[in-house]
């Protein structure tokens, strides 16, 4: 396959110098190290990619594929994305904000989470360059998704994790016939080894060697959401943060509709949100820093504990050319606001749901996101996977033998005692 | 016994594909300089103007990060093996 010009990309660039490489499989500069990013031939998708063009289209994240890094039509996970953009006006009048939506990658298909929409394009491309295996390092989520996808397309996958990782993320990987190989150690320790793995074995590591194409899938999420609210971006949108890549790519989603006429140039805050118990990014964020301290994790959100960020010098960039503010939030404040959002809005999120609720909480009652304005919260993984974090904080059923009398008792009895 | 310097993909060109470098450098600071005689061109790959490791690359010595070490006089014993790591994104 050529090496130029494949589909609308036209090279990979250094994010920090922009020196241009191939449209291999290869993401760090050799220069600097600086993470490589797939340039686009803008001006042709401009001409091809128009509002009624994706009206036209089946609702999956692929309606906007001119915007996304495959030389050809994906053949792995069409049918990814354009999951619901609820309207959560039970949860705004509880924070306090005017409007207020949900965009629910709780029920992304195939696997419950935002990161389909990344390992579809992650293996499209995979498949494009000639891969039989592929691979990754995750803290569950990731991993959930390789192993399914890689499953459906016939490829061979190994997925790398920390050991302590909840049951259900688990086996929610191992159903699918994958390798999962357990590493001994937070996800900083698993994603080391990966990058020495990635560089002896002639494997797709979607997060490592794949990284240029995978993490643009993120971006599609921006798109549903600017399409979804009715051809506009938000005000203020407030994303979790792991290592703080999918804030930056929903930005640059944002940016690139501007830029190709889809969208009015409005003010689009992105603002982030991390556990207390991992929070590398907001820390820097909220003392003004313009680099961060990696930290050695310790939270229930077990899929944003990355204490080593990547992407959270871009992600701090973002949040100062945007005006935004990020905040974090403890256990208990996780688990409160999962309640919050499932006991309001009937959506069971997992702990990063909770995270990003429970910062949005905090941003409304600081002002940092005034009352009278428009938000949309991103629930990017589901709540059936973390059953751990919420175990014993959720009350616990009644139990009564099958009588009417002991029923009507029983009603009468709490009735009393909430009297 | 000397200490271990494993070396990433994208600066293998540089150590004529060499994987594993042995050196005898007593700090992590030392051990770029002692690089750079050996493999001409190497630490400005690492370090930027000011002499500090970039910001996208990662120094482990023996797996420990050495931001939670002391940075660039970390200290190194024999046997100790550094490995140099780009960033990776999130999972």
């Amino acid at each position: 396959m050529s090496e130029k010009h494949q589909g609308f990309m036209k090279a990979l660039k250094c994010r920090e110098c922009g020196r241009e490489y191939p449209l291999a499989a290869t993401h760090v500069c050799e220069f600097d190290f600086g993470p490589l990013e797939v340039a686009y031939d803008y001006e042709r998708i401009k001409k091809s990619l128009t509002r009624a063009a994706i009206e036209s289209r089946p609702k999956t994240m692929w309606r906007y594929r001119e915007l996304l890094p495959v030389a050809q039509e994906p053949t792995v996970g069409q049918q990814v994305g354009f999951t619901p953009l609820i309207k959560a006006d039970r949860l705004a009048k509880k924070l306090g904000i005017r409007e207020l939506w949900v965009k629910n990658d709780a029920v992304n298909y195939p696997t419950l989470s935002f990161k389909d929409r990344v390992v579809s394009v992650a293996l499209s491309r995979a498949k494009e360059l000639g891969f039989k295996t592929v691979a990754c390092a995750s803290t569950g989520n990731l991993a959930n998704s390789v192993a399914a996808q890689a499953a459906s397309a016939g490829l061979k996958s190994f997925v790398f994790i920390p050991s302590d990782l909840e049951q259900g993320k688990i086996l929610n990987s191992l159903i699918y016939g994958a390798n999962v190989i357990c590493i001994k150690g937070h996800y900083d320790e698993v994603n080391r080894l990966c990058a020495e793995i990635a560089g002896k074995f002639g494997w797709a590591f979607v997060n490592v060697n794949m990284r240029p194409y995978y993490a643009e899938g993120s971006k599609s999420l921006a798109y549903e959401i600017a399409e979804q609210l009715g051809w506009r971006l938000p005000q203020h949108t407030i994303v979790p943060m792991a290592s703080g890549s999918l804030l930056t790519k929903i930005h640059k989603g944002y940016q690139e509709f501007v830029k190709l006429g889809l969208v009015p140039d409005t003010e689009a805050r992105l603002h982030g949100a991390q556990a207390t118990g991992c929070s590398p990014i907001s820390t820097a964020q909220k003392a003004g820093l313009d680099f961060f301290k990696p930290v050695k994790p310790d939270t229930i959100a077990k899929s944003l504990a990355i204490g080593t960020p990547a992407d959270g010098f871009y992600a701090l960039k973002v949040m100062r050319e945007t005006s935004a503010a990020a905040d974090d939030v403890s256990d208990d404040e996780i688990r409160d606001a999962i309640r919050l959002l499932a006991e309001t809005e009937g959506i069971f999120a997992e702990t990063a749901g909770g995270v990003t609720v429970g910062v949005a909480k905090k941003l409304i009652a600081s002002g940092k996101i005034p009352r009278d304005s428009s938000a949309v919260i991103c629930v990017t993984g589901n709540g059936l996977k973390t059953l751990d974090a919420v175990q014993g904080h959720c009350g616990k059923p009644r139990e009564i033998k099958p009588s009417l009398r002991e029923f009507e008792a029983l009603l009468t009895q709490e009735e009393k005692a909430n009297a | 016994m000397p200490k271990k310097v494993r070396i990433p993909t994208p600066l293998r060109k540089l150590t004529h594909n060499e994987e594993l470098i042995e050196i005898n450098a007593a700090t992590i600071g030392e051990a770029i300089v002692e690089l750079q005689t050996r493999f001409p061109g190497i630490q400005e790959r690492l370090v930027d103007e000011k002499g500090e490791v970039r910001r996208f690359v990662n120094v482990y010595v023996n797996e420990e990060d050495i931001r939670f070490l002391q940075n660039r006089d970390t200290p190194l014993k024999d046997g100790d093996e550094i490995s140099i790591i780009p960033a990776i994104a999130g999972g």
